[in-house]
């Protein structure tokens, strides 16, 4: 093989947020998502890519598109997938994470796609494993392949993303897509906007986020994008807005504000699963201008991008049982 | 490889390159004075090296398709890359399945290259034919692969490097071989 690439991007281990990842490796991955999207239209829709290699998804937080869109993505590439449901594991039994990430070990493991409540869980498996690990969503702090998934998605809409302008709605406090899209956008150059209930929106939020109190507000800044995120019903538990209807009636997307996106032009974007009736009533979802499927197919192919640009480690990190146990 | 301990064995320059490119046409058009033909360049360069010969045969023969195609996703050595290339579209805009394919590429080597595009094309379809056009074949096979139409033939060692230029996206044009100074001395 003689070729040159002057277009070569060097590989990584992990993908565990989006604030260490740079402005180049972002345009690698969405430029790379770009062919394996057209592999969609073949008959055979499979590279050998991955083959041999073992794909396990660890979700500790329940999850069904993002664990199958990692499923499809693995086995497009021809890897093998294992499902690991917490549920039905040690875990419940009292297992460590770092006794489960040892067992895992042992089996060889190459790739591991981790979902965890907790902030930080993905970091600290990517520590102690050889193994590439994938931040599938982690607390309150990322869900990088969501925001690079959502960058493809922009991308395709607008070709050139500087100065654009995004308005983010919804739980900016408790949401992690929030977080690493609000990140990706920064570093792409687009200008963010956050429109939400007072009590979800962060007080030490970054400055360069306007902060909008309405809708009538927020349509003057002329966004070009609305980003509805998913109220998550279950992560709230305490009282930060009175009922699904007051939220739905002042921050969701109503008929009257679905006139003014129309008649603007504006894109919507959902980082799904959508809670019709609340986030947006149902014509929204067939918009001409409505992404939210286009993200979603986005998604596979980005995370094909993904696992065949990062590059497991040498199986020599640590030994198992010789460190301190309990930091789980 | 550091760039001043490079030297740089000129092997082909624009006229040879398209005298060299003109004989395989020649030789396609012998072998297949009927047949439709499907023209299928391996990026990057073998790109150019198919739209090249296209470009003469179409004056004498009208049966022909072209088509473009990547095989980043079919190495075998893609554990062993600290960097990655990025993938461009493969674009076959046509039936593989019966259709009798030219593959064509700048330099043939290992032949894991040709491999690998071989079962990419076997994925969109069963094609009656495959044969493989190259401008320069320069030996070291690790694999039975052998040309159809070779414009170009030199011995090399394994260690040497031969690149090619074109002017559709390099400044020059031309064959050379890049030999690191200091290990051949």
């Amino acid at each position: 093989m003689t070729k040159q690439d002057p277009e070569k991007k060097k590989r990584r281990k992990d993908l565990l947020d989006i604030d260490s990842i740079s402005v180049e490796e972002i345009d690698f991955l969405v430029k790379t998502a770009q062919p394996f999207k057209e592999l969609f239209t073949r008959s055979v829709k499979k590279v050998p890519t991955l083959r041999g290699k073992s794909v396990l998804n660890l979700f500790y937080e329940p999850s069904t598109r993002t664990r199958t869109s990692f499923e499809i993505a693995a086995k497009r590439l021809s890897a093998d997938v294992t499902n690991f449901s917490v549920s039905q594991s040690s875990v419940v039994k009292g297992e460590s994470i770092l006794d489960t990430i040892d067992t895992l070990q042992s089996m060889k493991v190459d790739y591991m796609i981790v979902r965890h409540s907790e902030s930080g869980v993905p970091n600290f498996i990517a520590q102690n494993t050889h193994a590439s690990v994938i931040n599938a969503g982690d607390g309150y702090h990322a869900h990088p392949t969501q925001a690079i998934l959502d960058t493809y998605t922009l991308k395709e809409v607008f070709p050139d993303l500087t100065r654009k302008k995004i308005l983010i709605v919804g739980d900016i406090l408790h949401s992690r897509v929030a977080r690493s899209v609000s990140t990706c956008c920064r570093k792409l150059g687009i200008e963010i906007g956050v429109l939400g209930p007072g009590t979800l929106i962060p007080d030490s939020r970054p400055d360069y986020m306007e902060c909008f109190k309405d809708y009538a507000t927020a349509f003057a800044w002329n966004p070009d994008v609305i980003y509805l995120l998913r109220l998550q019903r279950e992560r709230q538990q305490a009282y930060f807005f009175p009922s699904m209807r007051e939220y739905h009636n002042l921050f969701g997307i109503t008929s009257n504000r679905f006139e003014t996106v129309k008649s603007e032009g504006i894109y919507i974007m959902h980082p799904g699963p959508v809670n019709r009736g609340v986030e947006l009533i149902d014509e929204v979802m067939t918009y001409e201008r409505c992404l939210i499927n286009q993200q979603v197919e986005n998604g596979i192919a980005t995370r094909m991008a993904i696992l065949y640009w990062l590059q497991p480690g040498e199986n020599k990190i640590r030994k198992p049982n010789t460190e301190i146990r309990g930091k789980s | 490889m550091s760039e001043p301990s490079l030297s740089k064995t000129h092997i082909l320059d624009e006229k040879d390159i398209n005298h060299k490119l003109r004989r395989i046409a020649s030789e396609i058009l012998e072998q297949h004075p009927k047949t439709p033909l499907a023209f299928v360049g391996i990026h990057t360069r073998g790109v150019i090296v198919a739209d090249r010969i296209y470009n003469v045969l179409i004056e004498d023969r009208k049966e022909m398709v072209k088509g473009s195609l990547d095989i980043s996703l079919y190495r075998d050595d893609l554990d062993n890359l600290g960097s990655i290339p990025s993938i461009k579209n493969s674009d076959l805009p046509f039936e593989i399945e019966g259709a009798t394919v030219i593959l064509f590429d700048d330099v043939l080597f290992t032949g894991r290259t040709i491999r690998a595009a071989i079962n990419v094309l076997t994925d969109y379809g069963r094609p009656a034919k495959i044969e493989l056009a190259v401008l320069i074949d320069r030996g070291n096979r690790e694999l039975p692969i052998a040309p159809n139409y070779t414009g170009h033939t030199i011995q090399t060692s394994k260690k040497e490097h031969i690149c090619s230029h074109f002017h559709e996206i390099d400044d020059e044009e031309g064959v050379y071989k890049l030999i690191n100074s200091e290990r051949a001395s």
